[in-house]
């Protein structure tokens, strides 16, 4: 039976929420990650609260950042290993449009949960309950600019030895602009200022990325996979 | 009309050519540096600003213009061996990512030096210092990418992806001064209008440029000659060729 | 050569480390592609040499 584009997008997503949900700790690892990686910085600076403010934006965005990259494990890594991978590729639905489904729904499995999350983080770090909002939506295309870029270099580590640190070091500096104006924003949502230069700027910088990647991506996969 | 394009794509061709022009780019490199030396160390005025520190542009600039230049000719042969799958394209890449790699670390220690008479500072996190950075991690990602696979085609086209996909970043670093409140100075040479340096500054700069370009150009044969011969061990040209 | 050619005006430590840089990158790229080029030479070598012992 022949499936359709849509179908078989919808379907894909679908078997990566069903596999993730399946294992609910592979979830939360990254978010337990971002917890700890938030609260190490208080802690080792023993700031107060209205001191740690000053630094909040930052250290939000790289432990998102952090946590992020541990989660981009799980992209392609388990379809590669026990072959699903190559089955997608053959399955005669363009590699393109599964690369898309798969790394939406790792967008929503992972950059979402810590927009949900991001909260209760900002309160431990000082945020003021008014930045929440430029916050939330800032790391919400923040995460997805990220989960593409980690696409691009998911699709090029599979199967390396030392594929995760080979991953950071492509997806890290790529990924700066991103944390450069993901901190500003959040920052000067906390100090009141306009913070729509920085959110077009973050928006501009996802749009752009979610044109390009999947094909960057799709070229990665036929590179490895071949 | 296309004929040398064809050409170029043959190894033992590239081969040749690069072992014949290594020579002359080399001396040609030569002189256009020692011209450069010598009148812009000795012969040009001292800044009515900077005093005799600005001499550090001699070789900050070339070095900094170079590693984006290097960059881009590594994207272009990358982005030429994944479309037409043309592995000579590889070899040019590979050859030129530590060259460039090299420039972009010149670049920035020079301007750290040069940054601290005239800013009172080693570092800054400006836009045009932090993209140069980010430019020599992407070299480093390349160059790591490569050589992490065991099948060496593998490794070529991937690395091949990672340049062309952070070729992004050249024209980031080169309008960054445009684009930002940046403590680092516009762009004096490369813009539209006429150069903002007075001739007896502007020329051995210019000199500087042509004879980095020219060193740059001799060293990818260099590498080129390698970078061709392990890909094509096998070939039965490579007899002849290593004899020499 | 007059005196402050080697002082640079007093930014001598800045300048001349930084020629310093120049020259060593410069050196180490000729240095470096020579030796890459008669490693490659060597490997070809023993690739052809195993290639045609293998033949006989």
């Amino acid at each position: 039976m022949t499936v359709g584009a849509w179908e078989a997008f919808f379907l894909v997503i679908h078997r990566e929420l069903c596999l993730s949900f399946r294992r609910p700790e592979q979830l939360f690892q990254p978010l337990v990650f971002f917890l700890i990686v938030t609260t190490l910085f208080p802690l080792g600076l023993s700031l107060q609260l209205s001191a740690l403010r000053d630094i909040a934006p930052g250290v939000l965005w790289v432990a998102a950042l952090l946590s992020s990259l541990l989660s981009l494990d799980s992209l392609f890594k388990s379809d590669a290993d026990d072959g699903t991978l190559e089955q997608l590729a053959l399955s005669g639905q363009g590699l393109t449009l599964i690369v898309v489904a798969k790394t939406c729904a790792h967008w929503l499995v992972t950059g979402l949960a810590l927009v949900i999350v991001s909260p209760i983080v900002a309160t431990a770090l000082g945020i003021p309950t008014s930045a929440f909002a430029t916050m939330m939506l800032s790391l919400a295309l923040g995460t997805l600019t990220l989960s593409w870029l980690g696409a691009i270099g998911a699709g090029l580590t599979i199967g390396l030895r030392r594929g995760n640190v080979l991953l950071s070091l492509i997806v890290l500096p790529l990924a700066t602009p991103l944390l450069i104006f993901g901190a500003a924003a959040t920052d000067r949502a906390i100090s009141e200022a306009s913070t729509a230069g920085a959110v077009y700027f973050l928006a501009a910088l996802c749009v752009f990325t979610c044109t390009l990647a999947p094909w960057a991506a799709t070229a990665a996969l036929r590179i490895t996979l071949e | 009309m296309w004929t040398w394009f064809y050409k170029l794509a043959s190894p033992p061709y590239v081969y040749g050519v690069a072992a014949a022009f290594m020579p002359w780019l080399l001396g040609l490199a030569a002189l256009a540096i020692g011209y450069g030396l010598i009148a812009g160390l000795g012969l040009a005025p001292p800044d009515y600003q900077q005093g005799e520190a600005f001499r550090m542009i001699y070789v900050h600039v070339p070095g900094a213009i170079l590693s984006l230049t290097v960059y881009t000719v590594m994207a272009v042969a990358s982005g030429i061996a994944l479309i037409w799958r043309i592995k000579v394209g590889h070899a040019v890449a590979a050859a030129s990512a530590p060259i460039g790699a090299s420039f972009a670390i010149l670049a920035l220690i020079t301007g750290s030096l040069w940054g601290k008479p005239m800013w009172g500072t080693y570092w800054a996190w400006d836009p045009r210092l932090t993209s140069e950075l980010i430019l020599l991690f992407l070299y480093v990602g390349v160059m790591s990418l490569r050589s992490a696979f065991e099948d060496p085609l593998r490794g070529d086209r991937a690395a091949a992806l990672l340049a062309v996909v952070g070729v992004v970043n050249v024209p980031i670093v080169h309008f960054s001064v445009v684009w930002w409140n940046s403590l680092h100075q516009g762009a004096t040479i490369v813009r539209l209008g006429a150069p903002k340096m007075p001739g007896s500054m502007l020329w051995p700069l210019l000199s500087m440029w042509l004879g980095f370009m020219l060193f740059y150009g001799a060293v990818l044969c260099m590498r080129l000659q390698a970078e061709v011969l392990n890909r094509e061990r096998q070939a039965s040209w490579v007899r002849e060729a290593i004899k020499s | 050569m007059t005196h402050d050619f080697w002082s640079m005006g007093g930014y001598a430590r800045y300048v001349w480390p930084c020629y310093g840089i120049a020259g060593a990158v410069l050196a180490w790229n000729l240095w470096a592609a020579r030796r890459y080029v008669a490693a490659a030479k060597v490997r070809a070598a023993r690739a052809l040499a195993m290639a045609s012992s293998a033949a006989r």
